[in-house]
């Protein structure tokens, strides 16, 4: 043994055991993540699964403790039911069209102010520009109650127009925001060159930069329909007849006449989850919309 | 980050507030036309024509009669409710913020840790921010049901007798909480984002220093994420003031005001005519009141980002 051999050996020593307790370490930090990450999927699935299942339950198995989970027999007709209880393909149209119109109308009117922002050269711009950011600070609540009173003067109220104005008039300020940030991101020379082709800029804005931002068209219907598709302050306030309610309305009121000591809550959940399929089904099939869209305007906003 | 996009467009004011040509009058006017009137609509007027409101007595069927400052005069010294609504929300504020805040980072961090899966819980734990509204409220309230709902069953299972939530005082708030909890996927995709925005050589060289795991999350996570806390902070104050659809759904208010949020209690005073007596002005009183609040909180915060909040290049000109 030669003392060159001996710090080598030392080091060897040294780090096997730590190298070991560098692997147990290791694996229990994974064990950590993934148990943690099981928990928190469990958490999200509970009240999603109670719903599917109380949904499916004849009434006699509802109001058992401790639940039973699976269904038995499995009762298909409760949504049949409870889609007949009220009108609810009614509301559903209802709410269809509202958010229809929103989505293509904040779509286009939101596009048009971003494109002036973003690329043209007009006097004020960049003051207006400081009113659409202020305007994404102001809570909405505080124009509730003076907006009802300016469209029961104009007489709107129970018709769906004070529930779009919004999207036909720009949109929210934040479409707005996200359009002009996503439009400044498209090269100046794609302008130049329409313009040599002997395109206007209102040509360029519709084949040159609308067919660039797709994706954030994307994000900005998919957002304006889930709001509207949501939405329930707005559809209470300015919506009185029975026959105009929106499917968030008629699920409330539903609710509401489901009052008493045992509430049909096999229904209550059938229709619920009926109003989170467009949602879910808009998640899934555009997630890579929403991941980006929230990480815009999150994140780049 | 939005005030970084303001001080850009006040400076870009300051530079082009020299008299010029300006090429696409026209057109500019036109294509902004329908969010100017929006804005004017929409926006500006409702907001000034509030204040006048604030100081009339307005049910909707008599017109404005001006009061001067009755309104808020009545509700600082003679409105219990009013106290107790703004305590609601308080309350509501400060613990659903901060714990969303919390649950949406540590998502947000387990995620990163390059886990497999990825895909599949982020889908997971972002779907119930995508659902909202009386779906959602009529769904947790079965899931709060005392006798027979799945949480108390949960929480059967390790033993615990589960509260009457809802119809509990001293639990319907909390429950209101845990609901929102449920919603943290929005904010935890924008840390995600940010997370995945930190370039790893800084993580590399605090590694070289010899860091720890604590360490690096102290040093270099939290600095370089703050400009998203930051705007996760303030939309969540702002979101969270206005709460009104778990009230009016699931609680009416109650039980014993217990959830008489704010916002519940001005659509009440506007159009419920039990509380006729205040109506159209006094509600738009209390929509004043709670602008400010909300604009309090969000200059507070704002004005105290500089001494929390990293922005890559310096702040310069921290000012909006």
């Amino acid at each position: 043994m030669s003392q060159a051999n001996a710090p080598t050996r030392d080091r060897i020593e040294r780090s096997v055991p730590r190298y070991r307790v560098g692997s147990l370490n290791k694996i229990l930090w994974q064990a950590l993540i993934y148990g943690l990450l099981f928990v928190g999927t469990c958490i999200m699935f509970v009240p999603l699964a109670w719903m599917i299942s109380t949904s499916l339950k004849q009434t006699q198995q509802i109001f058992v403790f401790p639940p039973i989970w699976i269904p038995n027999p499995v009762e298909w007709g409760n949504y049949r039911q409870a889609l007949t209880v009220f009108p609810f393909a009614l509301y559903i149209r209802n709410t269809l069209i509202i958010a229809g119109i929103a989505l293509i109308s904040a779509t286009l009117s939101s596009s048009m102010a971003a494109y002036a922002f973003a690329r043209l050269d007009w006097p004020g711009r960049d003051l207006l520009f400081i009113f659409v950011l202020s305007t994404l600070m102001i809570p909405g609540v505080v124009t509730l109650v003076p907006q009802f009173i300016l469209w029961n003067r104009l007489g709107f109220v129970d018709t769906i127009v004070p529930l779009v104005a919004q999207a036909v008039l720009g949109g929210s300020p934040i479409y707005v925001f996200l359009l002009r940030q996503f439009f400044r991101t498209i090269p100046r020379e794609m302008d130049e060159a329409a313009l040599l082709d002997g395109c206007s800029k209102l040509g360029i804005l519709w084949r040159v930069v609308l067919p660039l931002s797709k994706e954030a068209l994307g994000i900005v219907a998919i957002f304006s329909f889930l709001f509207h598709w949501n939405d329930f302050m707005g559809p209470l306030i300015y919506l009185n007849s029975a026959e105009k309610r929106t499917l968030a309305l008629g699920l409330s009121a539903f609710r509401a006449s489901e009052g008493g000591v045992q509430p049909a809550w096999n229904l209550l959940m059938a229709v619920s989850l009926v109003a989170m399929v467009p949602p879910i089904t808009v998640f899934f099939l555009a997630q890579r919309h929403f991941i980006q869209g929230i990480t815009i305007t999150g994140v780049k906003g | 980050m939005l005030a970084k996009e303001q001080r850009e467009a006040w400076s870009a004011l300051r530079r082009g507030s020299q008299r010029r040509k300006h090429k696409d009058t026209a057109l500019g006017f036109l294509l902004v036309a329908p969010w100017l009137v929006g804005f004017a609509l929409l926006t500006a007027w409702p907001i000034l024509s509030s204040l006048y409101y604030s100081m009339t007595r307005y049910g909707l069927l008599s017109q404005p009669k001006w009061i001067g400052f009755q309104n808020y005069v009545r509700l600082f010294t003679g409105d219990k409710l009013f106290w107790r609504s703004l305590a609601v929300t308080f309350y509501y504020t400060f613990t659903a913020v901060p714990l969303g805040l919390v649950f949406g980072l540590m998502l947000a961090l387990l995620l990163n840790e390059n886990v497999k899966l990825q895909g599949f819980f982020r889908t997971v734990f972002y779907l119930p921010a995508v659902l909202s509204g009386v779906a959602v409220a009529v769904m947790w309230t079965w899931v709060f049901n005392p006798r027979y709902g799945a949480l108390n069953w949960l929480l059967s299972l390790v033993g615990i007798k589960g509260p009457a939530w809802l119809s509990s005082p001293q639990w319907a708030l909390p429950a209101v909480v845990i609901m929102s909890l449920w919603g943290v996927g929005g904010g935890m995709l924008i840390y995600l984002g940010g997370l995945q925005g930190i370039p790893t050589d800084l993580y590399d060289a605090s590694k070289v220093d010899g860091a720890g795991r604590l360490q690096r999350f102290a040093n270099v996570t939290l600095p370089m994420l703050s400009p998203v806390l930051f705007y996760n902070l303030v939309q969540g104050i702002i979101g969270s003031f206005q709460v009104f659809t778990p009230a009016y759904v699931m609680t009416g208010g109650g039980p014993a005001y217990a959830t008489h949020f704010y916002v519940f209690y001005l659509y009440q005073s506007a159009f419920s005519y039990q509380h006729g007596a205040g109506g159209m002005g006094y509600s738009c009183a209390l929509a004043w009141i709670l602008f400010v609040i909300i604009m309090f909180f969000t200059l507070l915060i704002l004005k105290s980002s500089p001494a929390w909040v990293y922005y890559e290049g310096g702040m310069g000109d921290s000012r909006i």
